[in-house]
């Protein structure tokens, strides 16, 4: 008899607990790896070094400065012990939850996102590189051998819903925090964030649904396994393949969502200063910052879910490699379950870098030009594009 | 062609040549703009892998540019003589001299009976310095110099930016990197 808890068994209850809370530290890792990359990556495209001057000394002379790690230790030490300062006349309520809604969506969103297959502890740790745990692989095998679960948060059956929803959450955090601080520059950037934000949102919508046509699925885990199919029986069915175009209008249009360089207008350092959070300090500006590189990592989740088949590998079965061409690789469990993190990692890392590259070589548009982009360029390609998916999609195609 | 707007007499329009397709959409410009970055991002990544520094900086304090000039003017030094005192005579031309007025100079009789004054107090600021190198140039017994680096030239506040004797006379010519440059060492 296993032991419960809140009705739930116990092992099921850590077992979630394990998997969402590695998801959580996942997103807060990248945050923060993310914010290394800003700068180093930044350096190394323009020639230089980057940050390296922080550093924990050691004996001998040494020091430890990590490639710059040491540097975001010093930052959150700075912004903890600063002085929190606040504008003389804001709006305090309204000041205090701007921040929550900026950061909570950017970490909320990757909840229904699939991070790899099927994992059955029983047979999971079977594989020989594993046996040596000692007493979970007897312990799954004799008391839970049909227990199995997915490495995802929440599987709702809305999934692409709810992201645009939690997402459509972060428009509020940038105007509030832009109106409540009592400041012309936030106001301005409070507001071309709103604007920007809900224009760029309607044609990544409009983007997506072409690939919800294709897959007829809205749930993003029945969309990774409808791409881990094959087309003719070799091409990996993934969303780069089938909505090529889709993928470049929805990266200018997550970008844009993103606020980050190209269109980082809500933020111009030239012309506003930082926009919506410039009278934030502390603290409370890196939960600002903070949240910006969690939503890189989100928009690089989300490219790789939606367009790169997110865990699935190419040719990758649930029993081995089932290459084109014959030849077949027999895999442990274990092995698939492994390398379909590791497939979805390296994707988002690569995606990631991608953005960040994106952000560190080009110049800004002007405002009139990210809503001409927005609306003149991107709302009617994404739509030719929806009404061409339907049509194929209408006439039998896929 | 240029044409003009009624009502702004004497202004004209230029028509910008109308951009092609493929630049109005961005795209591939953004490609191309990428690329670049992209292979100066993995070439200096590359240098970095084995061991070799990428990019085109140089880590100040730890290098120097090997084309910094010999002449360069640096940090003042007061020049001793072979007791350790300083060869400076008081005689304010230095004082004089300076365009930022940043030299303060009070003398007192000299032990010595061969020579009149030496200076009692003797600060440089730093902060207000210009270098300049009117000072060396105005001094008549070679007793003001300037190294050719600006190291540890840096203070907390502006008072530790006021260098005073002790400071200034805290030079051994003997350390290599304390490079002097058109003067040799004092002989006397």
């Amino acid at each position: 008899m296993q032991s419960t808890i809140l009705g739930i068994n116990i092992v099921y209850f850590w077992t979630y607990f394990f998997v969402a809370g590695a998801i959580f530290i996942f997103m807060f890792m990248m945050g923060a790896v993310m914010s290394w990359s800003e700068r180093k990556q930044s350096a190394q495209l323009q020639d230089r070094i980057g940050a390296n001057r922080a550093a924990i000394p050691l004996p001998f002379g040494k020091k430890l400065a990590l490639w710059g790690f040491i540097n975001n230790l010093a930052d959150a030490i700075k912004c903890l012990i600063k002085e929190d300062f606040r504008p003389q006349a804001y709006d305090k309520l309204m000041y205090n939850l701007a921040i929550f809604f900026a950061f909570i969506p950017a970490v909320l969103a990757v909840a229904v996102v699939p991070f790899a297959g099927v994992v059955k502890p029983a047979e999971f740790f079977q594989a020989w590189y594993l046996k040596w745990i000692p007493w979970l692989p007897e312990y799954f095998a004799a008391n839970l051998p049909d227990f199995s679960f997915r490495v995802q948060v929440a599987n709702l059956n809305v999934g692409l819903l709810f992201i645009f929803a939690i997402g459509g959450l972060n428009v509020f955090g940038s105007i509030l925090a832009g109106w409540s601080s009592n400041n012309k520059f936030s106001m301005m950037g409070g507001l071309r964030a709103a604007s920007q934000m809900i224009s760029y949102e309607i044609s990544m919508g409009m983007s997506l649904l072409g690939i919800i046509f294709i897959y007829q699925h809205i749930d993003l885990w029945g969309l990774v396994q409808a791409q881990s199919d094959l087309a003719w029986g070799w091409l990996p069915k993934w969303g780069i393949f089938l909505q090529p175009l889709a993928f470049f209008l929805f990266i200018a249009a997550a970008v844009a969502e993103n606020k980050r360089m190209p269109f980082d207008l809500p933020e111009a350092e030239s012309e506003i200063i930082s926009g919506y959070f410039l009278e934030y300090s502390g603290f409370k500006m890196l939960l600002f910052m903070f949240a910006e590189f969690i939503e890189i990592v989100f928009v690089a989740i989300m490219l790789t879910t939606l367009f790169f088949g997110g865990f699935s590998v190419p040719w990758l079965m649930a029993d081995g490699f089932h290459f084109p061409w014959g030849s077949y690789v027999p895999l442990s469990h274990a092995s698939v379950v492994i390398l379909q993190i590791i497939s979805f990692q390296l994707k988002v890392f690569f995606f990631c870098w991608l953005l960040q590259q994106l952000r560190w070589s080009l110049p800004r548009f002007r405002y009139d030009q990210v809503m001409d982009l927005g609306w003149k360029i991107l709302l009617p390609l994404s739509i030719v594009n929806l009404i061409i998916t339907i049509i194929i999609v209408a006439l039998g195609g896929f | 062609m240029s044409y003009q707007i009624q009502g702004l007499p004497d202004m004209e329009y230029v028509d910008r040549k109308k951009r092609q397709f493929l630049i109005q959409i961005y795209y591939r410009e953004i490609a191309r703009g990428v690329w670049i970055t992209t292979k100066h991002f993995f070439r200096n990544l590359w240098k970095w892998l084995t061991f070799r520094k990428g990019g085109v900086v140089i880590l100040y304090p730890e290098e120097t540019r090997p084309d910094m000039s010999p002449n360069n003017r640096g940090r003042h030094v007061l020049v001793q003589r072979p007791n350790g005192s300083s060869r400076c005579v008081a005689c304010q031309m230095c004082a004089t001299i300076c365009p930022a007025q940043c030299i303060t100079i009070q003398a007192e009789e000299s032990e010595d009976p061969l020579i009149q004054k030496r200076p009692r107090v003797f600060e440089i600021d730093v902060s207000r310095c210009i270098f300049c190198g009117f000072c060396v140039e105005a001094c008549p017994v070679d007793a003001i110099r300037m190294l050719a680096t600006t190291e540890n030239l840096v203070g907390y506040n502006r008072f530790n930016m006021i260098y005073d004797k002790e400071k200034l006379l805290n030079w051994h010519p003997i350390v290599e990197q304390d490079v002097v440059h058109g003067h040799e060492p004092p002989a006397d």
